[in-house]
């Protein structure tokens, strides 16, 4: 009996340490940057374009090419991805081999690295169709990067919706696509968009397929979808690697900037997802 | 219900771009003036750069530059003090890197070629192969400053030889002993560039006799600040890195003196414009695309980086060009104008 107990203890122990491994790292991180980069934290850095002075240096095209690739990208990702997520969940025939072979492809390009995606980008966009190093081609790439995970996860918010509620509309005569886009969508909804918006933080943070595609580290403008850009992690990460302290002080502000953008993002989500979740 | 999901989508996206657009303004007034660079940057600016003026129809135009990562905030400061008298004209500045920015540069995507080095035999080659011509400008120089622990009391001066027997492809020191008898039996550490760096490739050629060839079981790091901190919590720390790198941080590292054949000489600004400070000083150069030349913006802006060296070499904590070097390029700049 004692035995049972000391067992429950410690296991209870081992779940308490490894929560507190994650909560003391990412509170020493956000301590740490709050720390550094606060006395940057100012209307500056929002104003102002990247300069050689770091007094006067901001990150203001950053900040903004960073909300322009968030909208383009929500634009392109989110309905696409749905849309896949409709028909792979509602209406193919999952034993047919193209059908298994779809699904067995987004699980794949979930797992590839960004940076593939990137070259993709290079190769494809940039280069292939001409589009150029413009911000739209970084959006787009970072469409591709996200669309595996919009898509599985709106196909676990449908599966989560419950077959009496399709068999229900069916039993009363509706056909099935008035069943899928009156009943089944608007119920999955909330799922959705939890997991589009999760998709779009990843997709905020990515440095390296952007560098790729032709983010640059100076960019004195306000970003538009066909001219040149850069982004926030771009920005940052050109900051960390100059001599001067208060560059890496600048780094650490930006960064206070993007934490704040994706945890404004996540407790969208999580807003969104309490508000209209329903038990069934 | 699905109408009033997207809408709090919509709303919570709106919350994330306001807060791009407030904040306050508590890093002063002179946050609406023109950029022009500033002595306030904590670096020696001793002179200001001489606002650019345009005479007769104001510019308009982008200009594209990339390459060295080195160049890249020389680059960046002549951009935003030109841009600071011509807002037409949108400068855009990437760091590929001297190679990587070659490569575009030769396939005709940019304008202006930042470069820690001269153009390569190949890269002249795959210019002239896609039809690019271009101008070559002498910008700023740069040193490579060898950098020991503060308690390295017994390194104070390296000959290339000793550097050689460090770094050397084949090397095999795991000790300061190994380099010289002298020495204390205090073991190695080694930091310096990747070796993507155009850093690396100059060190490596000049110390090592062969561009790239150097041994391998060091730590190597693309962020310079890495190598300070690598160094600075080293008792037998040694890494390699840009000159403004050390002056940045001289108060926790210690620049070793390097004898080339002709005495120990320290890195500094001075011994790097007269070439004294062997073999570790070298030019910094930008290239510009002769089709991009004959654009007035192209022309205007070029005109400014040379006739401004000096100035922007100070704000970006570069070392300026010598007079000699100066007036050869304003030289090379009058000969292309004329075309």
């Amino acid at each position: 009996m004692r035995g049972r107990a000391l067992r429950e203890g410690s296991f209870r122990g081992f779940l308490y340490l490894s929560l507190a491994v994650g909560l003391v790292a990412l509170g020493a991180l956000l301590v740490q940057v709050v720390g550094d980069g606060f006395s940057f934290l100012d209307g500056v850095l929002f104003s102002n374009p990247p300069s050689a002075n770091p007094d006067r240096a901001g990150a203001r095209p950053a900040i903004l090419a960073t909300i322009w690739l968030l909208g383009l990208v929500l634009v392109f990702a989110v309905p696409v991805g749905v849309a896949t997520a409709v028909y792979l969940e509602e209406f193919a025939n999952k034993d047919r081999w193209h059908n298994r072979m779809l699904e067995l492809n987004i699980q794949n390009l979930a797992g590839v690295p960004s940076i593939v995606y990137g070259i993709l980008g290079l190769a494809f966009l940039v280069r292939g169709i001409g589009l150029g190093r413009v911000l739209l081609a970084g959006a787009l790439i970072l469409t591709l990067l996200v669309l595996p995970t919009v898509i599985i996860a709106s196909r676990e918010a449908l599966r989560a919706v419950p077959g009496s509620i399709r068999q229900g509309g069916l039993a009363l005569g509706a056909t099935p696509w008035q069943v899928t886009f009156r009943s089944v969508v608007p119920a999955a909804l909330p799922g959705i968009a939890t997991g589009s918006i999760l998709a779009l933080s990843r997709a905020i943070g990515e440095t390296a397929p952007l560098i790729l595609v032709g983010a640059l580290t100076y960019v004195a403008f306000d970003p538009t979808p066909l001219g040149a850009f850069t982004a926030l992690p771009v920005q940052i990460f050109q900051w960390i690697g100059r001599p001067q302290e208060d560059f890496r002080l600048l780094a650490a502000a930006a960064i206070i900037v993007l934490l704040g953008i994706l945890l404004t993002m996540n407790a969208a989500a999580i807003l969104v997802r309490n508000k209209y979740q329903r038990k069934w | 219900m699905r109408n009033r999901t997207i809408s709090t989508l919509v709303a919570a996206l709106a919350a994330a771009s306001l807060l791009a657009a407030c904040g306050g303004d508590s890093r002063g007034d002179e946050t609406t003036a023109p950029a022009e660079p500033a002595a306030s940057t904590g670096a020696t600016a001793s002179a200001e750069p001489v606002p650019a003026t345009t005479e007769g129809p104001a510019l308009s135009g982008t200009i594209a530059a990339d390459g060295s990562s080195t160049v890249g905030p020389l680059t960046t400061a002549a951009a935003e003090a030109f841009g600071a008298a011509n807002a037409g004209v949108q400068v855009t500045v990437g760091i590929s890197g001297t190679g990587g920015g070659f490569e575009k540069f030769c396939a005709g995507e940019t304008d202006l070629q930042n470069a820690s080095r001269a153009i390569k035999d190949e890269e002249k080659a795959a210019c002239a192969e896609k039809g690019i011509a271009y101008h070559e400008f002498l910008v700023a120089n740069d040193g490579i400053a060898v950098v020991v622990n503060k308690e390295n009391t017994w390194a104070t001066c390296l000959t290339v030889d000793q550097l050689k027997a460090i770094w050397g492809p084949d090397s095999k020191a795991g000790t300061w002993q190994d380099a010289d008898p002298a020495f204390p039996d205090e073991s190695l550490k080694l930091f310096g560039p990747g070796t993507d760096s155009g850093t690396f490739d100059f060190f490596t050629k000049e110390v090592n006799g062969e561009e790239g060839a150097s041994r391998s079981d060091y730590s190597p790091s693309e962020d310079d600040n890495i190598t300070v901190q690598g160094v600075s919590g080293e008792k037998g720390g040694l890494g390699y890195f840009g000159l403004s790198y050390y002056e940045q941080n001289q108060d926790k590292l210690s620049a070793v003196q390097v004898d080339g054949g002709a005495g120990c000489v320290a890195p500094s600004r001075e011994t790097v414009q007269d070439g004294s400070y062997a073999p570790l000083a070298r030019p910094l150069y930008v290239y510009a695309k002769a089709e991009s030349f004959t654009r007035p913006e192209v022309q205007a802006f070029m005109a400014y980086m040379i006739d401004n060296a000096t100035a922007l070499a100070d704000t970006a904590l570069f070392v300026p060009p010598t007079d000699a070097q100066a007036t050869e390029a304003k030289a090379k700049l009058a000969a292309a104008l004329a075309g």
